[in-house]
């Protein structure tokens, strides 16, 4: 259980995709302008990543691993996660309208999204069990959604900031994400020693 | 030379899978959208300006196949696309009334002044919120441009302190009139030129010259000049109907402050 914890922490603060891995940029910049999208988008990222954690653990196990073609890990994981948002997208049409209107744009957005892709990779690396590999991608997803949330924040903030002319627009967005992403290295060694 | 293989069947076998998988779901799940809905939007502007009521394009394609909403309520696409909605859906196209903004202030720096050297924020909506705003008249355009951002198709721009509309452009949606804090802008009839006071100000018209050499001072004179009776008082403004005018020009040329002026002068109609 501890461990659980720790890989959840570690994933949303520590290890934080965005902010501390550079993950998943492109979302990060395009849909952190307004609040309600940034939450949308972090709503869809969390429910694919830990689809994806949950349907890939079971192919690099039981059918890669064995056949030793793990590194063919990367192509066979787009192939499955893009294959399973569509899925997903086409049963959350039949019977959950309501939700797919809500993340309905977002979801084919994210299909071959770096970010998704990474969480899967890196649970293999890890060498998590399945459990573990759900929690940390969810985990991940959720720190997806803290950073674009912060950031959504601090571009409302920006937007009525007198701004230089040659910073205005995508020069100070990117000088702000540098200084959200360097406050979360204060996050470093918190996992490791929580419990201590 | 057999690792190399299995990794082809894998990948193979798996797009294959996924691919079964996909097509069955998709059958299965089949949700019968209505396909009068897609030829309406395809022949809607697809400028998801809101003018219609409905929250863009697709909603109101989805509502007018439903049954829900008139096949005219498209300002930007005009009689057009109205025809085009009708030829669809069988029914027969209302006529829509095409509108055009007008700004009704001319206070330019030619004719009028800020009463402050404002700093804050670049927004008509934030400065109106400190002392009415900069501009002296505390009716007029302030010249932030709000409107001008959400005009999704320039038409409007600021020149010399004042939004000025380019009616050739101008598709009459109302953006701009719901994002003018001081309604300075107004939706007129397109297809029936008029006279338009151009001017918001209550004020007397004592006050109203302090700040402005081309408001309206409510002197009446135009009511009075007016043959048809077109011209009514509203608290030292006076107000053209536009239903009643018949264009004559009297009374623009009895307005001592020249605050009334022909509108639709570009539109060829």
């Amino acid at each position: 259980m501890k461990e659980i914890f720790t890989i959840l922490v570690s994933a949303i603060l520590v290890d934080n995709f965005v902010l501390s891995k550079f993950l998943g940029c492109c979302p990060f910049l395009g849909v952190s302008k307004k609040m309600d999208s940034a939450l949308g988008m972090s709503g869809a990222v969390i429910f694919v990543m830990g689809l994806a954690s949950a349907a890939t653990w079971p192919i690099q196990t039981y059918l890669l691993t064995p056949l030793k073609l793990d590194y063919m890990g990367t192509i066979v994981f787009i192939l499955i996660i893009a294959a399973l948002v569509q899925l997903v997208e086409t049963i959350m049409k039949k019977y959950l309208p309501a939700l797919h209107r809500a993340l309905g744009i977002y979801l084919p957005l994210i299909t071959t999204n770096c970010a998704v892709l990474g969480v899967t990779l890196l649970n293999i690396e890890s060498q998590y069990t399945f459990i573990q590999a759900v929690v940390n991608g969810i985990g991940a997803g959720i720190g997806f959604m803290v950073a674009l949330v912060l950031f959504a924040g601090v571009r409302r903030k920006l937007e009525s900031c007198d701004i230089p002319k040659s910073f205005q627009g995508l020069p100070i967005t990117l000088v702000a994400a540098s200084l959200v992403s360097l406050s979360f290295m204060g996050f470093a060694g918190l996992a490791e020693n929580m419990f201590k | 030379m057999v690792t190399l293989l299995n990794g082809v069947w894998v990948v193979t076998g798996l797009g294959l899978a996924c691919a079964i998988v996909l097509v069955v779901f998709s059958k299965l799940m089949e949700v019968k959208s209505d396909e009068r809905a897609e030829k309406i939007r395809e022949v809607l502007p697809g400028a998801n300006c809101g003018a219609c009521g409905y929250a863009g394009c697709d909603d109101y394609a989805k509502a007018v196949a439903a049954g829900e909403a008139e096949g005219n309520l498209c300002v930007p696409g005009g009689a057009q696309t109205a025809d085009d909605i009708a030829a669809i859906t069988g029914k027969a196209a209302g006529a829509v009334a095409k509108k055009v903004a007008v700004v009704a202030c001319q206070g330019s720096y030619d004719n009028t002044w800020d009463k402050m050297d404002y700093s804050g924020i670049e927004s008509c909506k934030a400065c109106d919120k400190f002392f009415a705003g900069r501009a002296v008249c505390p009716y007029g355009c302030m010249g932030f441009g709000d409107c001008v951002e959400s005009c999704m198709f320039g038409a409007i721009s600021i020149q010399n302190g004042v939004a000025v509309v380019d009616q050739a452009l101008c598709t009459g949606c109302g953006a701009c009139v719901n994002n003018c804090p001081k309604s300075v802008i107004k939706l007129v009839d397109a297809e029936k030129p008029t006279a338009f006071v151009l001017c918001q100000n209550h004020d007397k018209g004592g006050i109203t010259r302090k700040g402005c050499t081309i408001g309206c001072i409510g002197c009446q004179k135009c009511a009075k000049a007016c043959p048809v009776e077109a011209i009514h008082m509203d608290q030292n403004l006076a107000v053209v109907d536009q239903d009643t005018c018949i264009n004559c020009g009297k009374c623009i040329k009895e307005c001592p402050t020249h605050a009334i002026s022909h509108i639709l002068q570009k539109v060829e109609v």
